[in-house]
């Protein structure tokens, strides 16, 4: 993941000063070893792992720190920029979504159920732009809830080690404990669990693969980042208001439009405040494809060449030829 | 000590990975912490400590910064010829690629996801992702343009893009976003 970021700021001529997520620290720390094996100079990459409050704070008010690019929450990416507000550091955030996943009644159903399910569990739903509200056309709406839910039940939920584990435990008990919370206050207002909808079983941080149904727009699993592997499913008769209320979120960082009419899929995605629309596709990455948010979901892009625009400033020369 | 979990299927450099203190990496040395703290990542699995590993805090982000504009501004990096540049990001690709299991085991370990899904998707990435930036080195250029204001007089206008020394990532605890 890390590889993002240091990547391009490598490419552009940065030295760079990599602060890992306290909970994942490890691979980073084994990279070091690789860039000390290929030769790079003496304080190019530094590596130094250690909790947001201190060392991330610390970073981000650093007086001698040009940039700072971050991925995480839109919480923290709020307490990172006003940190770098000291000396006007300039700031890229590839923070949380709560992206919509839209499917119309003429989708190849073969292909949209399972990219509908691997929208939203793949890696656990701890996935910015996962496919966290499933808005499906009403006349398809039950057959399309069943066949994800289906999935849902089938999905082996395994230390990540175990050779059929389909879904590994979240990072963190801190994390599981949020999704839990999410999914009660959710049915507690009224939305009922079609599958999982607590946790699974009582060592390690396991959630069940959750469908959730009977949700309205205000609630707060329909418009807050859950990060975890609950979908909600919500049904819609008619198409033509199904932008205004997949745009109804403070996020705007993904996307996704199943349909077997090119022309429409367009018309919606021009339409979608998403700074990624898939097209009878999901969770697709690839580095010349260009990643990042509107709204909430974060300043700047990733990847692609738009990414280098991050880590170089325009320098304007002109002289004088006469 | 770390307490790492014995799995049947793990690469003997990964479980002696997990089982020493893991340092700090400044200045292309591995240090200590200044405070002499470390915490410990777990295993999301099974709740226990997977390794230990020094706590960086202000001062140890002060030694780094302080390397890291050394770096930048003796031009040791930033003004390497940009081929050379690729070159390395290049080998950092091919020595991740070399050590793609190990990566693989890691990830699974530290953050949960399943062994295969680290393999197949997120280790192969970062090697293509890190390659395709070894090829953006040579390609980041000046943009010649003409004056469009008619003025009289003749500009030769470019514009340069110039490098920040830049600074980090948190991420949240996963692989991918």
């Amino acid at each position: 993941m890390a590889a993002w970021k240091l990547g391009p700021a490598l490419a552009a001529g940065c030295t760079v000063i990599l602060k890992p997520a306290e909970q994942t620290p490890l691979s980073a720390l084994r990279l070091a070893e690789l860039i000390q094996e290929a030769g790079f100079p003496d304080g190019v990459v530094n590596i130094v792992p250690g909790y947001g409050e201190t060392a991330g704070a610390a970073l981000s008010a650093h007086p001698d720190v040009d940039k700072i690019a971050f991925t995480g929450s839109t919480e923290v990416g709020k307490l990172i920029l006003q940190a770098a507000a000291g000396n006007l550091k300039k700031v890229s955030l590839e923070l949380g979504g709560k992206s919509p996943n839209i499917v119309l009644d003429d989708a190849d159903l073969d292909s949209t159920i399972p990219g509908a399910a691997s929208a939203i569990f793949f890696n656990h739903g701890q996935c910015c732009c996962a496919g966290s509200r499933l808005f499906v056309e009403k006349k398809i709406f039950d057959k399309v809830v069943d066949g994800v839910s289906q999935i849902a039940e089938k999905i082996q939920v395994k230390a990540g080690f175990e050779p059929d584990s389909d879904m590994g435990p979240l990072v963190s008990e801190e994390q599981m404990n949020k999704v839990c919370g999410y999914m009660e206050s959710g049915i507690s207002e009224g939305a009922k669990a079609v599958t999982g909808g607590a946790r699974h079983g009582n060592k390690g941080y396991f959630v069940k693969p959750t469908v959730l149904v009977n949700t309205n727009d205000k609630m707060k699993v329909v418009q807050e980042e859950i990060f975890g592997p609950v979908v909600t499913a919500i049904p819609f008769s008619d198409p033509s208001e199904i932008v205004a209320r997949a745009n109804d979120t403070i996020y705007g960082l993904a996307a996704g439009v199943w349909t077997s009419d090119i022309k429409k899929a367009h018309s919606i995605a021009a339409k979608l405040r998403a700074g990624t629309v898939w097209i009878n596709c999901y969770n697709i990455f690839d580095p010349a494809l260009p990643f990042g948010g509107y709204k909430q979901s974060g300043w700047g892009r990733e990847m692609g060449h738009e990414v280098l625009e991050n880590y170089t400033e325009v320098k304007s020369v002109c002289a004088a030829l006469d | 000590m770390a307490t790492a979990v014995s799995t049947p299927t793990m690469d003997p450099n990964v479980s002696a990975f997990v089982g020493a203190k893991r340092k700090l990496f400044i200045n292309g040395k591995f240090v200590d912490a200044a405070s002499g703290k470390t915490f410990p990542t777990y295993n999301p699995a099974t709740g226990e400590v997977l390794a230990n590993v020094a706590e960086g805090d202000r001062e140890d982000i002060n030694r780094a910064v302080k390397a890291a504009r050394a770096a930048f501004d003796t031009g040791a990096w930033s003004k390497m010829p940009t081929a050379q540049r690729g070159k390395l990001i290049w080998k950092l690709a091919d020595l991740i690629e070399k050590y793609q299991e190990e990566f693989a085991q890691l990830e699974s370990l530290d953050n949960g996801k399943p062994l295969r899904i680290s393999r197949v998707a997120d280790v192969p990435l970062t090697v293509e992702h890190m390659r395709y930036y070894a090829g953006w080195a040579t390609k980041i250029e000046a943009i010649p343009s003409r004056s469009s204001s008619g003025s009289g007089r003749n500009f030769l206008l470019i514009h340069f893009a110039n490098r920040l020394e830049w600074l980090a990532r948190l991420f949240r605890g996963i692989s991918r976003c």
